[in-house]
C-alpha cells in the first residue's frame, strides 16, 4: 500500500521582486512513502517520450568505515554485476537494447544509480531498479574483476595525469581531522583488494535497504499507473532497518590549515583554497548566500577573482570555485567546502592568498545591488537549464528529497536565490571566508615537460 | 521480438511496449540577404533561449592555427562600444553565455540567454562579429594563457593521445597539426587579429541556430534585424578544406611517457560520413564493437578482463573526412594482451555472425539515444546545427533510424569489412616505451618518438 502524503506544488506565487522577470518553474511533484520505507517521487511532463529513473541511496563515502576505504565506489559498480533475477551484464543490455543510457555515481553524502528511457520501456526501468534492490549477485570473479576496473579509473583519473584529485581528494584531509570527512574516496589499491564477497554482502545489508533509499521518476509517466507500477515491483521488498545517517560534524579550524603536495606531472602551480559555509539543510537561508558569494568571485569573466588574479595581477591563467565536493551546493550535507581554484604560473602561492583576502575582504565591506542582482540572474538561469535536462532534473529532485524532505525546492530555488540580499553575502565573507578559517593545499609542479 | 537475454529470465521481466516514432521538431529555415542561414525551434521547457553560430573559417586556404585560436579567444575581449567586463556584464545581466571555440575548419560560438533577452544575445553576437577591437592589453593577455593553456593541454595523456592519432592519420593536413607551439601564438599580433579576422568571419556559409521558448518565425526576424549589418564580402573564396590524403596504414607510433601507469591506445581509420549509403550499416557496426557500453569490445577488455575503465569506438565527422577510431587506456601491464583482444574483436566484425540479438539492440539504442539527444533546448540546438553544416536535411532525424532498422546482419558485416579491417587501421600508443616497446614491435613495426 501506498501512503500519499502530497500533491502538486503551484509556487508561481512567490516569484521574482523588483525588476527580476524570471517566471518560477512549476513543475507537478507527487510523492508517497511505500510500506518497506521506500520513498518515491513523481515529476510527470509529457512534453517528450522520455522518463528520467534516479534512486538514490542514502551512503556515500563519508559513510566509509577506516580500512575500507574507496568501498562505496566499488560497491556502485557491484550493483551492475547482476541482481535478484538477472546474470552480469543483462540489465545493461535490457537498458541499452531499449534504447536507454544508465549510469551510477559515488558522491560524499549518497549513491545514485540513474537511466533515461524511452518511455514504452518505463516499467522495465522500474523493474530494473526494484530487482537489484531485492538482491544483487556478487561472486569472486566478479568483484575481482571490478577491481581491476576501479583501479583501472582511479590510474585514468588520478594517477596519469597532472592535478589527479585535485581538489576533490587532495583538500579534505588538510581541512578536516575526522576520518569520514578527511580520507579519499576512491580509496587506496590496499584497501579496495582486501575487498571480500562477504563485505559486500554486508555493505548491502546495511545501507541498501528501502527505507535508506528514494526513487524518483521523471518524464512521460501517468502518476496512477506509475504508483501501482512501482508498488509491483518495489512494494514486497521486505522492509529492513536503516542505520542513522552517520554524524561527520567537525568544528570549524581556528587557525589556517596547510599543506604542500609534489605533483611531479604538473607543469604549473596550483592551489585549492577551502573554508566551511553554512549547513547547507538546517540554515539554508545563510548557505544561499554563500552560494551568490562564491559566484561573485568566480562567476565568469566579471567575476572579481578572475579580475584580478587574471586581469589585473596576471599571477592566474585560471581561476575557479565551487560549492560542496564536486561544485553541486544542492547535494551534501554538512560539513561542506566552498573552494577556490587557482593555476599561477605568475606568481607565488602567497601572492594569491593575499590578493584572495583583499577580494574577499572587498566584499566583506559591501556588494552593489546590482552586482548581486546579475550574478543572482545568472544563477537562476543555469538553474533552469539543468531542469531542461530530465535526468538532470530527476537527480536534482532526489537528492532534495533524500537530505530536505523537499523534492519542491527545485521550484523555489529560483525565488529563495533572489531574496538574498547583498548584506547576506557580506556576512557570510565576513564570518565564514576568513583566513584563520580556512584549509591550503599548494600543487608544486614536478616540472616534468 | 529478440529477447536480448537469456529465454528463462527473458519472461520474468515486463513487455517493453512499441516505441513512439521520433516527431520531427517543426522548423523555421531562412537564408538571410548576407548569406546567414537561419534555423530557429520551439522548445518551450524552461524560459531560455539556446544558440548555436558555426562560421567556416578555411576559405581557399586554411586559417591558421595559432592565430584563429587567439581570434577566438579575444572575440569577446572588446569592442568599440564595450569592454570585455561590460560584454560579461551584459551577458549575467540576461542569464547567458556566449562562448568562443575553434577547429580547423570552423569557429562556432556558443550562447544562451533568458528568453526575453534573445534579442539582446543576438545584439551582442553581431557587434562582436562586426565589430570586434582586440585591444592590445586584451591580446598580450591571452597570448600568455594559450600559451599556459596548450602548456596544460599537453601534459595531459589523452591530449598527447588525440594529437599523435590524428597526426598518424592525417599527416600535414591541416587535419593533423594538433595544437599550436607557443612560438607561434607569441607571434600573433593584435594588428594581425583586427585585420584578418574580419576577412575569415564571414555570413555566407555560416549557420545560426535558435532554440528554446520563443516563437521560431519571431526568432527568424530577430536574428535578421540583428545581423543585416554582417556584411558579406563577393570576393571571398567559398568555404571548405581540401580533402585530407587517404589515410595509410604502417608503422605503430609510440609517443614516450617514461614511468605511465597507462598506456592510452588508439586505433583510426577512413570511414564515410552521414550521407554516405554506408553509413547506417557502419554505424551499427562501429555501436555491436565498441560503441556502447554493452558491445563486445567493452564486454571483452573490461567486464570479462579488467584491463580498462572506459574503452570504446565511435565514428567521427570532419567537413572533409570521416574517420572510424578505437581507444582504451588500458594498464602498462596488459598493453599487449588488450592489443591482441581489441585485434581479435575487431575480427570477429568481419568474420561474423552478429547474433540477432546484437543487432536489434544496437537499433534501439540508436533510434532511442537520437531521440533523447534533441530534447532539451541545447541539445536540439547543437543537433540542428549539426544537420544544416552536414548540408544533411531536417528529415534525416526520421530517415536515418528508419535506414538502420531495415538492415539485416550481412549488411553489418559487409560494413565491417570496408571500415573496421585491422589491416585499414593506424595505431598509436602513449605510454612507458620501455615497457611497451618490446610487445608493440614483435606485431610489426614501431616508431618510437619522445614527448608526452
Amino acid at each position: 500500500m501506498a501512503r500519499r502524503t502530497a500533491t502538486a506544488t503551484k509556487s508561481r506565487a512567490t516569484a521574482a521582486t523588483k525588476t527580476r522577470k524570471i517566471p518560477a518553474p512549476t513543475l507537478a511533484v507527487e510523492r508517497f512513502t511505500l510500506d518497506n520505507g521506500l520513498r518515491v517521487v513523481l515529476g510527470p511532463d509529457r512534453s517528450a517520450p522520455t522518463i528520467g529513473i534516479t534512486i538514490n541511496y542514502d551512503v556515500g563515502f563519508r559513510s566509509e568505515p577506516e580500512g575500507r576505504t574507496g568501498f562505496a565506489h566499488l560497491f556502485e559498480h557491484l550493483m551492475f554485476q547482476g541482481s535478484h533475477t538477472l546474470e552480469k551484464g543483462e540489465a545493461d543490455k535490457l537498458i541499452e537494447g531499449n534504447g536507454g543510457v544508465e549510469n551510477g555515481s559515488t558522491r560524499s553524502d549518497y549513491t545514485n544509480y540513474i537511466s533515461m528511457l524511452p518511455s514504452n520501456a518505463l516499467e522495465l526501468g522500474l523493474f530494473l531498479e526494484a530487482d537489484r534492490m531485492r538482491a544483487v549477485r556478487i561472486t569472486e570473479e566478479n568483484l575481482k574483476n571490478q577491481i581491476d576496473v576501479v583501479k583501472e579509473e582511479i590510474r585514468v583519473n588520478v594517477m596519469n595525469r597532472p592535478y589527479g584529485g585535485f581538489p576533490w581528494i587532495d583538500l579534505p584531509p588538510v581541512m578536516y581531522r575526522t576520518f569520514n570527512n578527511s580520507h579519499n574516496g576512491y580509496g587506496s589499491f590496499v584497501d579496495l583488494e582486501a575487498a571480500t564477497v562477504d563485505d559486500a554482502a554486508d555493505f548491502f545489508a546495511r545501507y541498501y535497504a528501502p527505507g535508506n533509499a528514494v526513487l524518483t521518476v521523471t518524464g512521460d509517466l501517468d502518476v496512477a499507473e506509475t504508483t501501482k507500477i512501482i508498488e509491483r515491483h518495489f512494494g514486497d521488498i521486505p522492509r529492513r532497518d536503516v542505520l542513522p545517517i552517520p554524524d561527520c560534524s567537525e568544528p570549524v579550524p581556528d587557525k589556517e590549515r596547510r599543506a604542500a603536495k609534489d605533483d611531479p606531472m604538473a607543469p604549473m602551480p596550483a592551489i585549492a583554497v577551502g573554508y566551511r559555509v553554512p549547513d547547507p539543510i538546517s540554515q539554508l537561508e545563510d548557505f544561499l548566500a554563500a552560494v551568490v558569494l562564491v559566484e561573485v568571485l568566480t562567476d565568469g569573466d566579471a567575476s572579481r577573482l578572475y579580475q584580478r588574479l587574471v586581469k589585473r595581477d596576471q599571477i592566474a591563467s585560471h581561476v575557479g570555485g565551487l560549492l560542496g565536493t564536486f561544485g553541486d551546493p544542492f547535494d551534501v550535507r554538512d560539513p561542506t567546502l566552498l573552494q577556490f581554484l587557482a593555476y599561477h604560473p605568475g606568481g607565488s602561492a602567497e601572492q594569491v592568498l593575499t590578493a584572495l583576502d583583499e577580494e574577499i575582504d572587498r566584499v566583506a565591506e559591501g556588494v552593489a545591488d546590482d552586482e548581486v542582482q546579475r550574478v543572482i540572474t545568472s544563477i537562476t538561469s543555469a538553474h533552469l537549464r539543468r531542469l531542461d535536462h530530465l535526468l538532470q532534473r530527476a537527480m536534482l529532485m532526489c537528492t532534495l528529497e533524500q537530505q530536505r524532505g523537499r523534492a519542491e525546492l527545485a521550484n523555489e530555488l529560483p525565488s529563495l536565490i533572489a531574496a538574498v540580499e547583498p548584506a547576506a553575502v557580506s556576512k557570510i565573507a565576513t564570518e565564514w571566508v576568513r583566513p584563520d578559517k580556512r584549509a591550503v593545499l599548494e600543487v608544486r609542479p614536478g616540472g616534468s615537460r | 521480438m529478440t529477447a536480448l537475454i537469456a529465454p528463462e529470465r527473458a519472461a520474468l521481466i515486463p513487455e517493453v511496449r512499441k516505441p513512439k516514432a521520433i516527431k520531427l521538431p517543426s522548423v523555421a529555415d531562412q537564408t538571410l540577404r548576407n548569406g546567414l542561414r537561419v534555423l530557429a525551434a520551439r522548445r518551450p521547457g524552461v524560459p531560455r533561449v539556446e544558440a548555436r553560430l558555426v562560421v567556416p573559417t578555411a576559405r581557399g586556404d586554411v586559417a591558421p592555427s595559432a592565430r584563429i585560436r587567439m581570434a577566438t579567444r579575444t572575440l569577446l575581449s572588446g569592442t568599440s562600444k564595450r569592454s570585455s567586463v561590460d560584454i560579461a556584464e551584459l551577458l549575467q545581466q540576461i542569464g547567458g553565455n556566449l562562448d568562443a571555440n575553434s577547429d580547423e575548419e570552423h569557429v562556432v560560438l556558443t550562447g544562451s540567454a533568458l528568453a526575453p533577452d534573445l534579442p539582446v544575445l543576438l545584439d551582442l553576437l553581431a557587434e562582436v562579429l562586426i565589430d570586434a577591437s582586440f585591444p592590445d592589453d586584451e591580446v598580450a593577455l591571452e597570448r600568455a594563457r594559450l600559451t599556459q593553456e596548450i602548456t596544460l593541454m599537453r601534459s595531459q595523456p589523452e591530449t598527447v593521445a588525440r594529437e599523435a592519432l590524428m597526426k598518424r592519420m592525417f599527416g600535414r593536413h591541416p587535419y593533423g597539426r594538433g595544437l599550436p607551439s607557443p612560438a607561434e601564438v607569441e607571434r600573433v599580433k593584435p594588428a594581425i587579429l583586427r585585420s584578418s579576422t574580419p576577412e575569415r568571419l564571414l555570413p555566407t556559409g555560416s549557420i545560426l541556430v535558435l532554440v528554446g521558448d520563443v516563437r521560431p518565425d519571431r526568432a527568424v526576424a530577430a536574428a535578421e534585424e540583428a545581423l543585416s549589418g554582417w556584411k558579406a564580402d563577393k570576393r571571398a573564396p567559398k568555404p571548405g578544406l581540401s580533402t585530407p590524403p587517404t589515410i595509410k596504414p604502417g608503422a605503430t607510433v609510440i609517443i614516450d611517457r617514461p614511468g605511465a601507469v597507462q598506456t592510452n591506445i588508439r586505433m583510426g581509420g577512413p570511414a564515410v560520413n552521414r550521407s554516405h549509403p554506408d553509413f547506417p550499416a557502419l554505424a551499427l557496426a562501429n555501436l555491436v564493437f565498441g560503441g556502447y557500453f554493452v558491445s563486445r569490445l567493452v564486454d571483452n577488455i573490461r567486464e570479462k578482463r579488467g584491463y580498462t575503465y572506459s574503452p570504446g569506438s565511435a565514428v567521427q565527422h570532419l567537413d572533409q573526412a570521416s574517420y572510424f577510431y578505437v581507444q582504451a587506456d588500458v594498464g602498462t601491464e596488459v598493453t599487449g594482451p588488450a592489443l591482441v583482444e581489441i585485434r581479435y574483436e575487431l575480427e570477429r566484425m568481419l568474420a561474423g555472425p552478429i547474433e540477432p540479438s546484437e543487432l536489434q539492440s544496437a537499433k534501439r539504442f540508436l533510434a532511442g539515444t537520437l531521440a533523447m539527444s534533441i530534447q532539451t533546448q541545447a541539445g536540439l540546438a547543437g543537433y540542428l546545427a549539426m544537420l544544416a553544416s552536414s548540408d544533411l536535411p531536417l528529415e534525416f532525424l526520421r530517415d536515418y533510424p528508419k535506414a538502420v532498422e531495415a538492415l539485416d546482419a550481412d549488411a553489418v558485416i559487409e560494413a565491417s569489412r570496408r571500415h573496421l579491417a585491422p589491416h585499414r587501421l593506424v595505431t598509436t600508443l602513449v605510454g612507458n616505451s620501455e615497457a611497451i616497446e618490446p610487445v608493440a614491435a614483435a606485431f610489426g613495426p614501431v616508431e618510437t618518438s619522445a614527448g608526452g
